[in-house]
This record gives C-alpha cells, sequence and structure tokens, in this order.
C-alpha cells in the first residue's frame, strides 16, 4: 500500500506522506519535502572550491599542492573520454568498460567464493561449541592482518595475475561474512529449533531451514560489507602485472603523472562499489520479496 | 470448522526424575502418572517446582535422567512431530507467513502437496485464522499468533499437545477467549493435552485432572507431584460456581502448603 499526497510545489512547508519504501524496511524512512535539495549545496561549492584553487594554485593543509590538479572540468572531460572516447583520443580512450569488466569479474570471483566458504563455515562454527573454541583463535589471529599486506606476499606465492587478485579480493570479503555469520547464528533464538525439532526437522536440517533464515539479516550485512571491501582491494590488488582493471588504469595513469585519470579512477571505483551495493539490496529484496528477513 | 483428524496418545510416566551435574537437589522427582488418550491434564505450581522441566520432558528437549516416560508406548529420546508444543513466546517462524508457519509440520512430513494445503487451510479455518493466512506473524497480536501455534500443532497432526504457560503473555480477556477456543478445539480434536499453567482457575477450567507440583531450589526440595486432584465438573464449567471455587480452593491450599509448613517454626 502506497499512499502518496501530491504537494503544490510552492508550498515546501505542506506536509508529504511519503509512500513507504517497501514494506520490507520497516523504519519506513520518512523523506523530507525537497530533501535532496537541501544536500546539493556541499558537493557544488567542493567543486567551485575545486576549480578555484586548481586555477590560483593554492596550498592546503598535509601541503596539498592544488596546482597539480586538474580542474573538475577536466576531469568531466578526460572521463567522457575514457568512457567513449573522442576527446582526447590517446592509448586510454574508450577503454573504461573494458576495465570496469574485468575488475567487476575479479570482485565477483573472489566475493562468490568468500560466501561459498563463509557462510557454511560460520553457521558450523555458530552452532557448534567445539568446533568454535578450534577455529576462532586462529580466526582472530589471521584477521586483523590488513588485506593490503598480504598483497606482496599473494605477488610472491601465486604469481600476477588474475588468480592473485581474486585470492586478495577472497581474503578481504571471506572475514566480514564469517564473522557476521557466527554473530547472526549465536543470535538465533533456542525456541525457534525447539519449534522446528517438535514439527519433524532433523538437526542438520533445520541449519538451513531454521539458522540460516533467522540469521540472514546479519550474514547479509556482512556480506554487503564484504563486497565494499572487495572494490577497496583492487587499487592494491591489481597493481603489478596486470593491464586491465580499474586499479591497474590508476597504477599506469600514476606512473604517466596523469592526475586527471587517477581521479576519474577513484570516481568510477567508488561508483562502482556503491552500485554493487545497491544490486546486492535488490537482489535480495527481489529474492525475499516483502519477508521481513532483511533489517 | 472441523479441525484436521487427530490420533490422540496416552502418556505413562513411572519414577520419572531430572537431576542436573552439580545441582543438590533433583528438579523433577520421581513422578508417577498415567494421562488417557484424550486426556486434559493441567500442571500447576510455584515457580521453580519442576512443572515446565516435567513438560520438556516429554517433549524431548530435555532427556530423563531416571524412570520411563512413555507416549504410546515408546519411550521418548528426543522432540519428534509425534508431540507439538505450544510455547507462551510462541516460536513461530517469523519469515514465513501464517499459512507457510502451519503448513511447515506437513511439508517437513513430505506430504503430498494436496494434503498438506488442505491440511493447513482446515487449520486455519478451525481457529479463524483464514483472513490472516498471507500475514507475517509480527504484523499479529499476541492471541493472533498464539492461534497461528496451535493452528499449526492441528495441522501436523500430533498425538500429544503440550502447552507451556500458553496463555500467560496474553492480556486478561484474550485469555479467556483463548481457553474457550482450546477447550473447543480440544474436543474436536480428542487430542490429549498436558498443560503447565500458574492461573490455579485456568487449571481447574480447562483440566480433566489437575496435576500440584510443588519443592525447587528455594525450598530445598526436589520438584515433587503434592497432589493430583480429579476435577469432577461437567463440561462448560462455569468459574463463578461454588462448586469451581471448592475446587479452586483447595488446589490453591495444595500450592502453598509447602510454604505454611516452611514458616511455620519461625513463627
Amino acid at each position: 500500500m502506497t499512499t502518496t499526497v501530491e504537494t503544490p510545489p510552492d508550498r515546501a512547508d505542506a506536509p508529504v506522506v511519503a509512500p513507504t519504501r517497501s514494506a520490507g524496511s520497516s523504519a519506513g524512512r520518512r523523506r523530507l519535502p525537497l530533501g535532496w535539495m537541501i544536500a546539493l549545496p556541499v558537493p557544488i561549492l567542493i567543486l567551485i572550491g575545486w576549480h578555484l584553487g586548481v586555477q590560483y594554485g593554492w596550498t592546503l593543509p598535509f601541503d596539498i599542492k592544488m596546482t597539480f590538479l586538474p580542474t573538475p572540468g577536466e576531469v568531466a572531460l578526460r572521463g567522457v573520454d575514457l568512457a567513449v572516447g573522442g576527446v582526447y583520443d590517446d592509448s586510454f580512450s574508450g577503454t573504461l568498460w573494458e576495465h570496469l569488466a574485468a575488475s567487476t569479474l575479479r570482485v565477483l570471483q573472489g566475493f562468490a567464493l568468500a560466501v561459498a566458504v563463509a557462510v557454511p563455515l560460520g553457521v558450523l562454527m555458530g552452532r557448534s561449541r567445539l568446533l568454535f573454541r578450534m577455529l576462532e583463535p586462529t580466526v582472530n589471529l589471521v584477521r586483523p592482518i590488513p588485506v593490503t599486506a598480504w598483497a606482496p606476499l599473494t605477488l610472491l606465492i601465486i604469481g600476477f595475475g588474475d588468480r592473485s587478485t581474486v585470492f586478495l579480493v577472497f581474503i578481504a570479503a571471506v572475514f566480514p561474512i564469517l564473522l557476521n555469520t557466527i554473530s547472526g547464528v549465536h543470535q538465533v533464538p533456542g525456541r525457534l529449533l525447539e519449534a522446528a525439532a517438535m514439527l519433524g526437522t532433523p538437526k542438520l536440517q533445520s541449519l538451513y531451514k531454521v539458522v540460516i533464515p533467522a540469521a540472514a539479516p546479519q550474514i547479509i550485512s556482512g556480506m554487503r560489507i564484504a563486497m565494499g571491501l572487495g572494490w577497496v582491494i583492487l587499487v592494491v590488488g591489481e597493481t603489478v602485472g596486470i593491464s586491465t582493471g580499474l586499479g591497474a588504469l590508476i597504477t599506469q595513469a600514476r606512473e604517466q603523472s596523469r592526475t586527471d585519470l587517477i581521479i576519474v579512477g577513484m570516481i568510477v571505483i567508488g561508483l562502482a562499489g556503491f552500485i554493487a551495493d545497491r544490486l546486492l539490496t535488490l537482489i535480495f529484496s527481489v529474492a525475499f520479496g516483502r519477508r521481513p528477513i532483511q533489517k | 470448522m472441523s479441525v484436521p483428524e487427530q490420533h490422540a496418545a496416552d502418556i505413562v510416566m513411572t519414577g520419572v526424575s531430572k537431576s542436573y551435574p552439580g545441582a543438590p537437589i533433583a528438579a523433577v522427582e520421581d513422578v508417577d502418572i498415567t494421562i488417557r488418550a484424550g486426556e486434559v491434564v493441567c500442571i500447576v505450581g510455584a515457580s521453580g517446582c519442576g512443572k515446565s522441566t516435567l513438560l520438556r520432558m516429554v517433549a524431548g528437549f530435555e532427556t530423563i535422567s531416571g524412570g520411563s516416560l512413555r507416549v504410546a508406548g515408546v519411550e521418548v529420546t528426543g522432540p519428534g512431530p509425534d508431540r507439538g508444543v505450544v510455547f507462551q513466546d510462541y516460536g513461530l517462524f517469523p519469515w514465513l507467513t501464517v499459512r507457510e508457519n502451519i503448513e511447515y509440520g506437513p511439508r517437513q512430513a513430505r506430504l503430498p502437496r494436496t494434503i498438506v494445503k488442505e491440511r493447513a487451510t482446515q487449520a486455519l479455518d478451525s481457529v479463524g485464522l483464514t483472513r490472516v493466512a498471507s500475514s507475517f506473524p509480527h504484523q499479529l497480536s499476541g492471541g493472533m499468533q498464539q492461534r497461528v501455534a496451535i493452528a499449526r500443532l492441528l495441522a501436523n497432526t500430533p498425538s500429544v499437545m503440550l502447552m507451556d504457560e500458553p496463555f500467560g503473555a496474553l492480556d486478561a480477556l484474550t485469555r479467556t477467549e483463548m481457553q474457550h477456543e482450546l477447550q473447543r478445539i480440544q474436543r474436536d480434536a480428542g487430542i490429549t493435552v498436558l498443560f503447565v499453567t500458574h492461573s490455579i482457575e485456568e487449571a481447574v477450567y480447562l483440566g480433566d485432572r489437575v496435576m500440584v507440583m510443588a519443592g525447587g531450589t528455594a525450598h530445598g526440595i526436589s520438584g515433587h507431584v503434592r497432589e493430583v486432584v480429579t476435577v469432577d465438573l461437567p463440561a462448560d464449567r462455569d468459574v463463578n460456581s461454588p462448586e469451581f471455587n471448592e475446587i479452586e480452593r483447595h488446589i490453591d491450599a495444595l500450592v502453598h502448603a509447602g510454604n505454611a509448613r516452611r514458616l511455620a517454626p519461625a513463627g
């Protein structure tokens, strides 16, 4: 049920009944009238400041020398050229999609692998005291090692190429999913397992019939964190020995001191991570419909 | 409003005991009772007397540490679909609709789809939930959720219904309504019911017999059966009749007898 009250545009103070986003989201965020407009001045001011800073060669704290930066306009032009070509027509023109596709594939592979390992393992560790006490110390010993610290070693023991990057994405993604799954499973009310048992569910079946659905909100939030980290690791994971990928693009741009290209690469990775998160959320909301499974 | 066909079973306890390792006294000691198929037995007693533990042993959630506990002649070794449980906090699956919650048991039993549907429809109808079949549990009131829990059992055709203070969390009006409803369903289904409650009135209203339990860590005595009172009143009991009140007073005295004895030396 969505009820929308049309508000005349000249009466911004009139109460607006925002349409509920979906029956699944219980909080039902209320949108402010013209809420998005209130967010506009800040980015606009940043862009203006950026442009002026470059033009007049400002030096900011941290000794940021703005003379070395391209203007926002130049970045935008470079972005267009990278996406569709026709502006500069150099070796980078029109290559964006190739880089994006290569990176996306690596992130998805590493992510899928992490889900396949971390969800079952997390369910077992969450349910079995023995397994938890056996594995938890090791997990917490390995987990604090930053993924970026894995990169040099990975290049030596796996070698240059796709597999190293996929492995790094896997390492980045596996811990948030694992830890969230374990904690989600720990919070499954014992009552639900009793209910399942007295309705004739064998113990092993109740793992996927009861434990996973009941822990789903936490498993999903673990997956979202993992997906985000997967994109973060790209910049490091695609640094050496790889010619396509957004990380590789940024590395090549740095080697040629092309700041405009670096900034475009940064923006694309950020956008890709953002869109991936939205797609993930969309997939879950399509899969579960209005089931109260997502928090 | 017919109820899916049920087959009642008897419950035979001989010397049933439960003690936890390290505890100085037993949670439940030496319970002997034979509950006939189709009988309604209510268990009352002060907190900690072991009444819930006893019920959970019949359900198979707790193992017995002594004696023998048979349902339909078979020794209880763990939970099973022949013994349905209604919990005070409902225990419904929040991610399933009302109908799916009710279909869960029959599906688990791998019954043909048509029978699953038919049973669910019947069970929904018997507790008056047809209208909310596609709602989710959290959208319903406590009383409605408990109806779903009861319907979920009816669809699963257990031979024994175990109820652990099922109406304890409901308001007084809903509670009375649910008591009437349970009584109707029990008569329709002819099912055996073991019903744990804090309310003596509820116990006398519903029970063919009332089992009064006493003891517990607070009293330093193991949980045990003090007396089993037969409620010799006709069906459709009037809670305000003198006969009803007499039985209620008698049971009330039994429940509190232990405390009086304990206080006597001090006073």
